[in-house]
């Protein structure tokens, strides 16, 4: 079970940054997002680096939402789940995929690839309701519509529709 | 391009007259909003087409710019082009318009009607920006520039007066000018609390410290508001500025911004912007060649709304935990790293340079007398026109919802306003009766919600008020710290309560003990997610006491909502039998073959209640009952 973690990019990424305690979240971030998620290896090296205690390196790990201490999916499927679209349909979204897929939010998909987050208010309330997949967002996503963004990435199809326009 | 670094206020002034005399700044403007909104509808795709057909020699033959910009704040109905001077208004333009729209719109004289907005009342469509209702009534003074300028590119915010107010205060105002005219403007703080923000200043300038921090909060956490998303992407150096202005006035040296971690585009535009200001000297050492140095660091949040409340986030930029202080000890005096701190809503700042340019006499000249000047809000939910509206103070709900909104999104019977829910988790819901209330920062709270950051969601019948609370308690819940006990549990309490009252199994007892946990959570919470929690259960409560009581008394839910308390059931006159609620059933609760005439059933035992068939079917034929 124990995944062998490459230190090397905590490395690279420690290096950008002066080595003070301040820099701990932007470390983190960038470490999140190139691990999809924070390695405990990485973790160790991170507070020897920074100065700071593990214990605190793990509160700050598990107080943000943007941290995962489990790897997430290369698909990262960020239901909206703010007032404007909660009113206009987001927990029909939230439990189509939750259906679909057969995880919960905060959970992974086995084979690694989707992973399911639902987060409050992206910011995009006038297309409610919205799912942002890596970063990319779906507007006015609708219960049919939201099955084109779990496709698996092996069977690629050109998407169409309001609901998948980023892509084009 | 040239390389421009001003070394004095007199430098900068002959550049910017250079530039307004430049070709460049007459040619005509093509806009294509690039906000989060219109790249969501595909706006890249616009704006490339744009590229390829148009490249440098053609854009300079034709006399014309593309422009990139932020949000114009119509985002229902993107991808926006707009065609400047004339002003003619695309909406839901995609890449395969393109063509046309060079072919007719900008080599020829045409109009393309059918990419016109429809004005919801008349049903006719509009040419002009400016004529649209939408855009007609409003007063943009936070938001004057986006939508206008391509956020990445300073040249344009000089074209529009940017940095004026800079050159203004540092070679005609002392540091005490700038705060004494910020406190005659009354400029109250556009985050929430709407504090004073030159009383703000002043006592931060009062207090002994080896140094003073500016910092912008950026961590737009209310869910349904997104100005501040719009303003940072769409004006970034407008942020800056007034962050600098704002700097001198305190003689601080160091500031930062903060923004969430949603927001992506945000912090790529602002980064831009320190870097293109840094290089032409208007942020950093000896800024326009005067002895006032300033600069500015991006902190990225982590994704905690907590860390939206002010000393929370403090110790966020500190690289800690997000957990609030106690109150008695102001930011003022003791804020980031221990040292005098002012912290202002990035709404805010862009307001600074503003005033500074037209005086403080005008701006108190705006807005009621308590609060002035004028509030962006994010008007979404159950509206024909959702987007950003940017208005007076003490424009009437009604004023800002029928007006710019364009009214109630569905017809009907369940289509009627039934609540506007303002002021995000620590705000709350206002009904019908109060739709003529004057929206200020003191009328909200008087009323029972508050100004907040100004989100506003409108909510007609198909809403039910139980759940609505249900939904922001289960938030709260989430984003509460843990810190302080009364919030961290009390809510859950409510939470529990209320979610028993949603599915059916509320006593009569529930009502009185939810008021008694508010209390005790208003007492003993230290920070105001805590102390604002119970309002979107007091506000429902006060105002849709009968909807929980139908939740209670009769296991009923009006609005059709909660699952424990409906069921579906197929309108067998009403259905054509074409299946499409079969496919959309992901437990396959439906019962029947897709042919004409065929009847359907809904077992009931299978179905979940996700009302997935209602959204799909065309005829109206799943009854909720």
């Amino acid at each position: 079970m124990k995944i062998e973690v490459d230190i090397k990019p905590t490395e690279q990424i420690l290096a950008r940054y002066p080595a003070q305690p301040r820099f701990l979240i932007s470390v983190m971030q960038d470490i999140q997002l190139g691990y999809r998620y924070l390695p405990r290896e990485a973790l160790e090296r991170v507070a020897g680096a920074l100065g700071v205690p593990l214990a605190r390196v793990y509160g700050v790990a598990t107080f943000y939402k943007a941290f995962s201490l489990t790897p997430r999916g290369e698909r990262e499927l960020r239901i909206c789940t703010g007032t404007a679209c909660h009113i206009r349909g987001a927990p029909l979204i939230l439990h189509e995929l939750q259906t679909r897929l057969g995880i919960k939010p905060g959970q992974t998909t086995e084979d690694l690839v989707f992973s399911l987050e639902a987060v409050n208010c992206v910011g995009a309330c006038a297309l409610a309701p919205v799912v942002v997949v890596n970063d990319v967002a779906h507007g006015n996503v609708s219960v049919t519509g939201v099955r084109r963004l779990i496709r698996t990435p092996k069977t690629p199809k050109t998407p169409k529709g309001k609901d998948v326009g980023a892509d084009n | 391009m040239e390389t421009v670094r001003y070394d004095s206020v007199d430098d900068f002034g002959s550049h910017v007259k250079r530039l307004k005399a430049s070709g460049l700044a007459r040619r005509r403007r093509v806009l294509v909003c690039c906000g989060t909104g219109c790249l969501a509808g595909g706006a890249r795709g616009v704006a490339e087409a744009f590229a390829a057909q148009l490249d440098r020699s053609r854009q300079a033959e034709l006399n014309l710019v593309v422009k990139r910009t932020g949000c114009h704040g119509f985002c229902e109905k993107g991808p926006l082009v707009v065609l400047m001077p004339r002003g003619t208004f695309y909406k839901g333009v995609k890449p395969e318009h393109v063509s046309q729209i060079i072919e007719r719109s900008i080599v020829g004289d045409d109009v393309i009607e059918e990419l016109l907005y429809v004005e919801p009342g008349s049903g006719k469509p509009v040419a002009g920006y400016g004529e649209i209702e939408f855009y007609a009534r409003q007063t943009r003074v936070a938001m004057r520039n986006i939508g206008h300028i391509d956020p990445a590119d300073i040249d344009d915010y000089l074209l529009r007066d940017g940095y004026a107010a800079l050159a203004k205060t540092l070679s005609t105002m002392t540091p005490e000018d700038v705060l004494s005219t910020i406190e005659k403007a009354r400029l109250r703080g556009r985050g929430g609390g709407g504090f004073d923000a030159g009383r703000k200043w002043r006592s931060c300038k009062r207090a002994a410290g080896e140094k003073r921090y500016v910092i912008a909060n950026g961590d737009e956490g209310d869910p349904g508001a997104f100005m501040d998303r719009s303003i940072m992407e769409g004006d970034p150096h407008g942020v800056l500025e007034g962050m600098v202005i704002g700097a001198y006035a305190l003689e601080s040296h160091e500031g930062y911004i903060y923004v969430r971690q949603e927001y992506p585009l945000a912090v790529e535009h602002l980064q831009r912007a320190i870097d293109d200001a840094r290089a032409r000297n208007l942020l950093g050492d000896n800024i326009l060649g005067s002895n006032f140095s300033f600069d500015i660091e991006i902190s990225r949040g982590g994704g905690a709304f907590v860390c939206g409340e002010s000393s929370a986030l403090m110790r966020s930029v500190e690289g800690k935990v997000g957990e609030p202080r106690a109150k008695y000890v102001h930011a003022t005096d003791k804020g980031l790293w221990d040292q005098p701190t002012v912290l202002n809503n990035v709404e805010t700042w862009v307001t600074v340079p503003r005033i500074i340019e037209q005086g403080a006499e005008w701006f108190a000249g705006l807005g009621t007398e308590g609060s002035k000047g004028t509030k962006a809000f994010s008007l979404v939910g159950k509206v024909k026109n959702t987007g950003l509206v940017e208005v007076e103070m003490g424009t009437t709900l009604r004023e800002i919802i029928f007006g710019p909104g364009g009214g109630m999104l569905e017809e009907g019977e369940r289509g009627r306003f039934k609540a506007v829910q303002t002021g995000g988790p620590s705000g709350g819901c206002l009904p019908a009766a109060q739709l003529d209330l004057p929206v200020d920062f003191d009328t909200l709270t008087r009323a029972g919600s508050m100004m907040g950051s100004g989100g506003m969601i409108v909510m007609d019948h198909s809403t039910c008020m139980v759940d609505v609370a249900r939904y922001f308690l289960s938030f709260l819940v989430d984003e509460s710290c843990g810190k302080c006990v009364p919030c961290r549990e009390g809510l859950f309490q409510m939470y529990q309560i209320v979610s028993r009252i949603c599915e059916g199994e509320g006593t009569a007892g529930d009502l009185d003990q939810i008021d008694d946990l508010s209390r005790a959570i208003l007492v003993g919470s230290l920070c105001a997610l805590g102390k604002s929690g119970p309002n979107p259960v007091l506000s429902t409560l006060q105002h849709f006491r009968d909807e929980y009581r139908a939740h209670i008394n009769e296991r009923r839910c009006p609005a059709g909502v909660c699952k424990a308390l409906i069921t579906y059931r197929v309108v067998n006159e009403a259905c054509d039998g074409c299946g499409a609620c079969l496919k959309a059933c992901a437990s396959s609760a439906i019962l029947g073959t897709p042919k004409k005439g065929d009847t359907f059933n809904i077992d009931e035992a299978k179905c979940d209640r996700c009302g997935a068939c209602v959204t799909v079917c065309k005829r109206g034929a799943i009854a909720v009952g």
